[in-house]
């Protein structure tokens, strides 16, 4: 069976969901970050499958390169929020994080 | 010596007391002895220097112009062209009063030092002398009226401030409030009479205008405003020469300090309108010199009544003054203008040193008086005084010099000018056949006679009342003894005129002539020469006459006063009426109170009824009828304001009517049938909101209408505040599942 277009997009979508579905029900930050993770990484998927059946030269790649250093980038600083965030409440559900709300 | 230098001396004499002024007002009182050797040297200097003006310019023969424009506005439109010139003349009768200006002013600065020594606002005193030689300097030597009315302005300042010297005093205070404003109302006139020859002539020159009316032109093409002109002007001399009927200031202004008197209620000021009349004489017609010598004739005899009744020494003194200031005005007004300027100067000196004379008893009896520790003791009463000849004998001996000479006892210079008066009015009451002004000029030379020896021989003669103090009565000081001498050296014929029955050979009748008249020939007066002819007629015998009435009033005053064959007292109570009448001096002051200060509280009183019953009813009504508007119809509305309903109903129904029509017509030029009844239409809709205001208030509308609506709005955002506040969780996970659902809402949308 040849792999096409499609199945890629499939697993992108399936990573999608798996990734929203984690933002969406979980509580503990740690996971929320991990699901955004999968998020992006489906987008990655995305732009290499429709770079490589789209006739394009490298820019997905090129893009999925610079999601990626993104992507570290933003998980560094939003695990140093969570850390302080742990520091200052000792929790890192983040519902019970509402101290702006008051 | 060429006229620049003459020009540029006077200049100098015009400024010096003006910096003498501005330095002693802002750094009198550091300066040593609080700068009066200061005020007093740059008078002396200015004295020297007038003195020197005046010696040189009697050798020339043409007077000495400078001016220059001020103020050039150019072609005013509607009004023609527009400039002032400023200027002095230096002419014989300039230099002549500047010398008299200086020499008052210089030794009443000197006679100052021992007279104010002490005082609680010496240098400002000095300050203000100067302020006041620089204002009448200006009069004396201004070419034009416009100059003229600054200075005269600025005399009455300097009168002002002095008289109210001791603001502390009341009486001081308001002596200083009348002079200013009794004055004031001369300078109205005055005013108006420049202005009229303004209107005319377009230049405020002396002689420019003159020029002008010398080829015939007068003011609106007819005599009758000339001599309106001249009148009007005439009364900025009646104000400040005290001229009936404005004479009432001057003896209140005797509550300034006696030099101040001497200076300027005696001497310059107040002869700042006698000038005024000499520097005018060719202007004024045949009638108005008639107004002016019976106004003169007039006051001197009013005055010369009133002074034999006064007990104040320095109130006798304002009388007479005011008495020889009619003289001086009558001289001028009959033409005999030599002889009126000549009096003005002779006056000066003698009325100066009897100032200052009296000025050194007062002293000395208030000195005597304070170290008695009498306090209720009046020192300017003569009633108090006598047998001051041998403590005081120079004051006395000068006294009597000056007395002699206001007297017009032959070898004084008072001789001289009042004779020439007196034939001045003789030869007009033979020439036009006015007799009354001759006559009173000779009562009132008597009277003179007769009051001013009352004072002599009360002051200075009999015995003291109180033996104690006239122990403590010394002679003056220096300071204040040498002007009297000075003054009653030049009381003497000799400086005028060596012919000592006759000053016509003199150099002062050879320095001021009488200038020809401008006047249409119509309107003259009697010409020059066939008036000399006349006075030359008259004067032996008004000569003679005079001697015997200035004879009669001396021996009538020694037999009252001094040998006391006629009771004074006695008289006095046989003819009470008359007595009283002129202790009041003729109830000037009552009759003024009742008619101008009454009428004036009249008029305003009637104004303040106007005011708090009109003015403020028709705001108060107003603001009433507005707050019936707004509360509505209630109570209030009910009891009161019935008219105001109907009134508020038709007019607001009238109102929409013509807003509406006015609204359809500038829709439709043509009025159609459909505006008729658009505006009907619209008429009945504001008469039934007209009714909805009237029946709830204007205060209705408000509450539910426009409150509704604003609180309306303000519920409704409320209100859907609270509602999204619900979906507001905070919570990022229900953000995300709404993002979701709406891009899913999105993706099934837009397949």
């Amino acid at each position: 069976m040849q792999v096409g277009l499609t199945h890629y997009l499939i697993v992108s979508a399936l990573l999608f969901s798996f990734g929203l579905f984690a933002v969406v029900t979980r509580r503990n930050a740690i996971l929320v970050l991990m699901g955004i993770e999968l998020i992006l990484n489906s987008a990655n998927i995305n732009f290499i499958a429709f770079s490589r059946y789209g006739g394009m030269k490298l820019d997905g790649q090129a893009f999925a390169v610079f999601i990626i250093i993104l992507a570290a980038a933003e998980a560094a600083v939003a695990l140093a929020i969570v850390l302080n965030i742990y520091q200052r409440f000792n929790t890192v559900n983040v519902d019970e994080v509402s101290k702006l709300k008051e | 010596m060429s006229p620049f230098v003459l020009i540029q001396a006077s200049i100098d004499i015009l400024l010096l007391p003006l910096v003498g002024f501005l330095i002693l007002i802002f750094f009198g009182k550091k300066l040593p002895r609080q700068g009066d050797w200061l005020g007093t040297s740059i008078l002396f200097i200015a004295l020297s220097l007038s003195i020197f003006v005046f010696i040189q310019k009697l050798g020339i023969e043409e007077s000495l112009m400078f001016s220059f424009p001020w103020v050039d506005f150019g072609n005013v439109p509607l009004i023609g062209s527009l400039r002032i010139d400023l200027g002095i003349t230096v002419d014989n009768l300039s230099a002549i009063m500047m010398v008299v200006v200086c020499l008052v002013s210089t030794l009443v600065h000197l006679f100052s030092m021992g007279y104010m020594q002490g005082d609680v606002r010496y240098s400002r005193y000095f300050a203000y002398l100067g302020i006041f030689t620089f204002s009448m300097l200006i009069i004396v030597l201004t070419n034009n009226f416009f100059m003229m009315y600054v200075g005269w302005e600025l005399v009455g300042l300097s009168s002002y401030l002095l008289i109210g010297h001791w603001y502390e005093k009341k009486s001081a205070a308001d002596a200083s409030k009348k002079a200013f404003i009794v004055n004031r109302i001369g300078d109205i006139g005055m005013f108006t009479g420049i202005m009229i020859l303004y209107y005319t002539f377009r230049t405020f020159g002396f002689n420019e205008i003159f020029e002008a009316m010398s080829t015939g032109k007068v003011p609106m093409g007819s005599e009758a405003w000339l001599t309106a002109a001249g009148i009007l002007i005439f009364c900025g001399a009646i104000g400040k020469s005290a001229q009936f009927p404005l004479h009432v200031w001057l003896p209140d202004a005797m509550e300034g300090p006696t030099p101040v008197s001497a200076l300027i209620h005696a001497a310059t000021m107040v002869a700042a309108g006698v000038y005024l009349i000499a520097r005018t004489f060719p202007m004024m017609t045949a009638d108005a010199l008639m107004f002016i010598a019976y106004t003169g004739a007039i006051t001197a005899f009013i005055s010369a009544t009133i002074a034999i009744a006064q007990n104040d020494i320095k109130k006798v003194l304002a009388y007479s003054t005011i008495s020889q200031l009619g003289y001086m005005v009558m001289g001028l007004g009959v033409g005999a203008y030599t002889a009126g300027f000549f009096h003005l100067t002779t006056h000066a000196m003698f009325k100066a040193g009897l100032f200052l004379g009296s000025g050194s008893v007062i002293y000395a009896m208030h000195h005597a008086l304070h170290h008695a520790h009498d306090h209720h003791t009046d020192p300017q009463d003569i009633r108090n005084m006598g047998g001051l000849k041998k403590k005081m004998p120079i004051t006395f001996l000068t006294f009597l010099i000056y007395t002699l000479a206001i007297s017009g006892v032959p070898l004084t210079s008072g001789f001289l000018s009042k004779d020439a008066v007196l034939a001045g009015t003789l030869a007009y009451g033979s020439l036009t056949g006015h007799y009354l002004i001759p006559i009173i000029g000779f009562l009132v030379a008597g009277l003179t006679a007769f009051y001013m020896f009352r004072i002599v021989i009360l002051t200075f003669f009999g015995d003291h009342k109180d033996h104690h103090r006239i122990d403590q009565i010394h002679e003056s000081p220096m300071t204040m003894v040498l002007p009297l001498i000075v003054f009653a050296v030049l009381s003497f014929f000799a400086f005028y005129s060596f012919n000592p029955i006759e000053a016509d050979g003199g150099w002062f009748y050879h320095a001021v002539e009488r200038p020809e008249s401008v006047v249409p020939l119509s309107v003259q007066a009697t010409h020059a020469e066939a008036f000399e002819e006349a006075v030359h007629h008259a004067h032996v015998p008004a000569m003679t006459l005079s001697l015997i009435v200035a004879g009669l009033g001396i021996l009538g005053a020694f037999a009252t006063y001094h040998w006391k064959k006629i009771n004074a007292d006695a008289w006095a109570a046989r003819m009470s009426g008359v007595h009283t009448f002129l202790l009041n001096k003729w109830y000037f002051d009552e009759l003024y109170g009742a008619v101008v200060v009454g009428g004036t509280m009249g008029i305003t009183n009637m104004l303040r009824w106007f005011d708090n019953t009109i003015i403020d009813g028709l705001v108060n009504g107003t603001a009433s009828w507005t707050r019936a508007v707004v509360f509505g119809y209630n109570d209030h509305w009910k009891e009161k304001h019935v008219g105001a309903k109907i009134f508020l109903l038709g007019g607001l129904f009238v109102g929409g009517l013509v807003a509406v029509l006015s609204y359809q017509w500038l829709l439709s030029p043509l009025p159609t049938i459909m505006s008729y009844v658009g505006a009907g239409t619209g008429a009945l809709c504001s008469g039934l909101l007209t009714f909805f205001f009237f029946w709830s208030g204007a205060g209705g509308f408000d509450k539910y209408v426009v409150d509704g609506l604003v609180n309306g709005i303000a519920y409704f955002s409320g209100f859907s505040g609270l509602l999204f506040k619900k979906l507001q969780t905070g919570k990022v996970q229900t953000y995300i599942v709404f993002v979701l659902v709406g891009v899913m809402v999105l993706f099934f949308m837009f397949r």
